[in-house]
């Protein structure tokens, strides 16, 4: 799960990671209780959507630039205004764009110095990794793959938790000393218990800056969390923006089903993530486009697969189905009773493929056959996804 | 004749009386799977009664390997317990431990991993089908099913199956099966970021045993395991290997449906790892279709027989 900027950084202050100080406004009639918390003076405005990119962004209205320095607060005011209830297309949000629905006005902090600093998951060690960076403000993959001797990482031994070796390696690593280091070690040692204490998958500061009067200050917050985690942590969960989701997506997990919307216009409906995946590939593979991801999961039942197909027919895009179930344990009888009752629920007119295999699979092939519908079984993966993509060609 | 588990293993599970233990231990009784204990804190002295069979349940890991001589537990324990019921295993000095759960949290798994450094308990999973050694029976009967992987679809052999994934494994061994060719051991290593044992782990466990004369390894999107794995092939098994990726047209960023299944970066894409298959002479199955061929095709040219 993901969080806005604003909400990234009250998360920072609770856990005492300096941030410049700021405030969100979600109307235009907030703006100016929100800047009144603010000293006079320069100002950010910042546009809070969840994809990244944003100041180099453009809005659907040709107004350019997500992210703005203003000189005034008079001025952030107006800026605001352009900003709030426009649509921002950056590189992350594809060409719809993301509607701002809330503008993050914040100090425009003196920058000394930017530098990078991210906390995550290291697969391979499987412990949390550290990793700092003299080289702030731009993109931290662009740094690895040109100058990664300028990329600085360090394992955390989850057993003793960050060392304080190791928050002195990161700061002699980063050149800083004086008053700068001793806040930068505090300002790790907060962030640390905060990306272990929430459960965090990331959380990325870039830039991290010193100022020329020796603060360090978190400039911008990226943070996603552990969803196997959020059981544990209902505050968190408040902080989720429904309206940075897919709806087709929202109405999926309410069904347990695990949807991803894509830009094909095969879609496809499957049990289990893998064969869900590897479904996509084999309609690429045939000159297809698949529409979607979506796992029915390992034991899916009638409701879920007429809510499967209507979440599906959601999509306008859509051309053709691929049902494609390896019915392990599953009755594929049952999901063959589940198919016929939704394609006549939703009164399907698309061309369907459906490929049913594994455990009871003559009746489940039997019952699709006595059903009078009009669908094409298709016997293997290959054969299924085959004869979708030349229906819809 | 397979790995880590033969038709012989005797089984604990941990979470025996819970709807989703329990209607997979039927299944694997029904197998002919030795299922001997069961573990649910507080019931113990009870029973989990299946046709003919009565097996004993004891409130702890320690309890019932001690009275049965179980050596492997598969853990049905729903995610908020599961860490705890792991690390009861290792306590307890297992074999193995057979995570099934899916939704654990990382963190819980990465002080888990890390409480294992060491100790004699390995880890297959979490968020994993589990592991089936066919027996000689029909449909396979009389073999070690631990978790969720249906039985009946196996047949008794000499090629293992390693994966992330449930479905897309079953698919590689039905086909296989389809095609007369039977396995030694699956093994379904689970699709979360922080697992016990790596593709890795097993394709060496397979290198070593004789009775695996060939290698399915089938992977996905993220992280770097199936490289790992492929290297290592390249330098030391002599064994045909045929590979999949999943996960070709996946968007970048998104998770798939599994917590490990999503593209981080320029080498965890689909297209880099099969680029590293082949170059480590793992014959690549183009779609999910071609599994069982590709390893036919890898037998031909190292002139091995599977069968």
């Amino acid at each position: 799960m993901n969080i806005h900027e604003y909400q990234a950084k009250a998360l920072f202050e609770k856990f005492g990671v300096p941030v410049p100080k700021g405030a969100p406004a979600k109307t235009p009639e907030d703006f100016i209780n929100a800047l009144s918390d603010l000293p006079d003076g320069p100002t950010m405005v910042k546009s809070q959507i969840h994809a990244g990119g944003r100041g180099k962004g453009t809005f659907t209205d040709g107004y350019k630039g997500g992210v703005k320095f203003c000189k005034t607060k008079a001025d952030a005011r107006e800026i605001a205004g352009k900003m709030l209830g426009n649509t921002l297309v950056t590189l992350q949000t594809g060409p719809a764009g993301r509607k701002v629905q809330t503008v993050y006005f914040t100090v425009a902090s003196d920058i000394k110095k930017e530098y990078y600093l991210a906390i995550l998951l290291d697969r391979t060690t499987s412990r949390p990794v550290i990793v700092a960076s003299t080289e702030g403000g731009v993109e931290i993959e662009k740094v690895a793959h040109e100058t990664p001797e300028k990329i600085t990482k360090v394992f955390v031994d989850p057993a003793y938790g960050l060392a304080d070796f190791q928050v002195r390696e990161l700061i002699f690593k980063l050149g800083l000393a004086g008053t700068e280091a001793k806040n930068a070690a505090k300002l790790i040692r907060n962030l640390y218990t905060c990306f272990w204490e929430t459960d965090a998958a990331m959380v990325e500061v870039n830039p991290l800056i010193t100022t020329p009067t020796g603060e360090v200050l978190a400039l911008d917050a990226k943070v996603s969390f552990d969803d196997n985690a959020l059981f544990r942590h209902p505050e968190i969960v408040s902080l989720r923006d429904l309206n940075e989701e897919d709806s087709k997506e929202i109405e999926a997990s309410k069904h347990s089903l695990n949807y991803i919307a894509l830009d094909g216009n095969i879609a496809c409906l499957v049990n289990g993530a893998g064969l869900a995946m590897s479904t996509m590939d084999i309609i690429k593979h045939f000159g297809g486009t698949p529409a979607n991801f979506l796992d029915v999961g390992g034991g899916a039942t009638k409701e879920q697969v007429v809510a499967a197909f209507k979440i599906i027919l959601g999509d306008a895009n859509v051309k053709g189905i691929l049902v494609n179930i390896f019915g392990g344990i599953m009755d594929c009888n049952v999901i063959a009773q589940g198919i016929v009752e939704a394609v006549k629920e939703v009164g399907l007119k698309l061309p369907l493929v459906v490929r049913l295999e594994g455990n009871n699979v003559t009746s489940g092939k039997a019952t699709l056959a006595a059903s009078g519908l009009k669908l094409v079984s298709g016997d293997t993966m290959a054969d299924a996804a085959q004869k979708i993509v030349k229906l819809v060609a | 004749m397979a790995i880590l588990i033969t038709p012989a293993t005797k089984i604990l599970i941990q979470g025996i009386t819970g709807e989703f233990g329990a209607r997979h231990t039927r299944l694997s009784l029904d197998y002919g799977t030795q299922v001997v204990a069961g573990v649910t804190p507080g019931k113990g002295g009870q029973f989990f009664e299946h046709g003919a069979h009565r097996v004993p349940i004891f409130n702890s890991v320690a309890d019932a390997a001690k009275a049965t001589g179980a050596t492997v537990s598969a853990i049905f324990v729903p995610p908020p317990f599961a860490a705890d019921a792991i690390l009861e295993c290792v306590d307890a000095n297992l074999d193995l431990a057979v995570a099934i759960t899916e939704g654990i949290p990382i963190k819980d798994m990465v002080r888990v991993k890390r409480a294992m450094e060491g100790r004699k308990t390995r880890l297959v999973g979490p968020n994993c089908p589990g592991m089936v050694s066919p027996g000689a029976g029909q449909d396979s009967h009389g073999g070690c099913r631990i978790g969720i992987a249906p039985g009946y679809i196996n047949k008794q052999g000499h090629v293992g199956v390693v994966s992330r994934s449930g479905t897309l494994t079953y698919e590689a061994v039905f086909q296989l099966t389809t095609k007369g060719i039977g396995q030694s051991t699956t093994v379904g290593i689970g699709g979360d970021p922080v697992n016990g044992t790596s593709h890795l782990d097993v394709i060496k466990l397979f290198a070593a045993d004789p009775d695996t004369h060939g290698i399915i390894l089938i992977g996905e999107i993220g992280g770097n395991a199936e490289v790992e794995a492929a290297r290592w092939i390249k330098a030391n098994c002599k064994k045909p290997v045929a590979g999949f990726i999943a996960g070709a047209t996946a968007p970048a960023g998104r998770r798939m449906g599994h917590a490990g299944a999503i593209v981080g970066g320029a080498e965890d894409t689909a297209a880099a790892k099969i680029a590293v298959f082949k170059e480590c002479g793992i014959e690549v199955a183009v779609t999910p279709s071609d599994m069982a061929d590709a390893l036919l095709r890898a037998a031909k040219a190292k002139s091995v027989t599977l069968t």
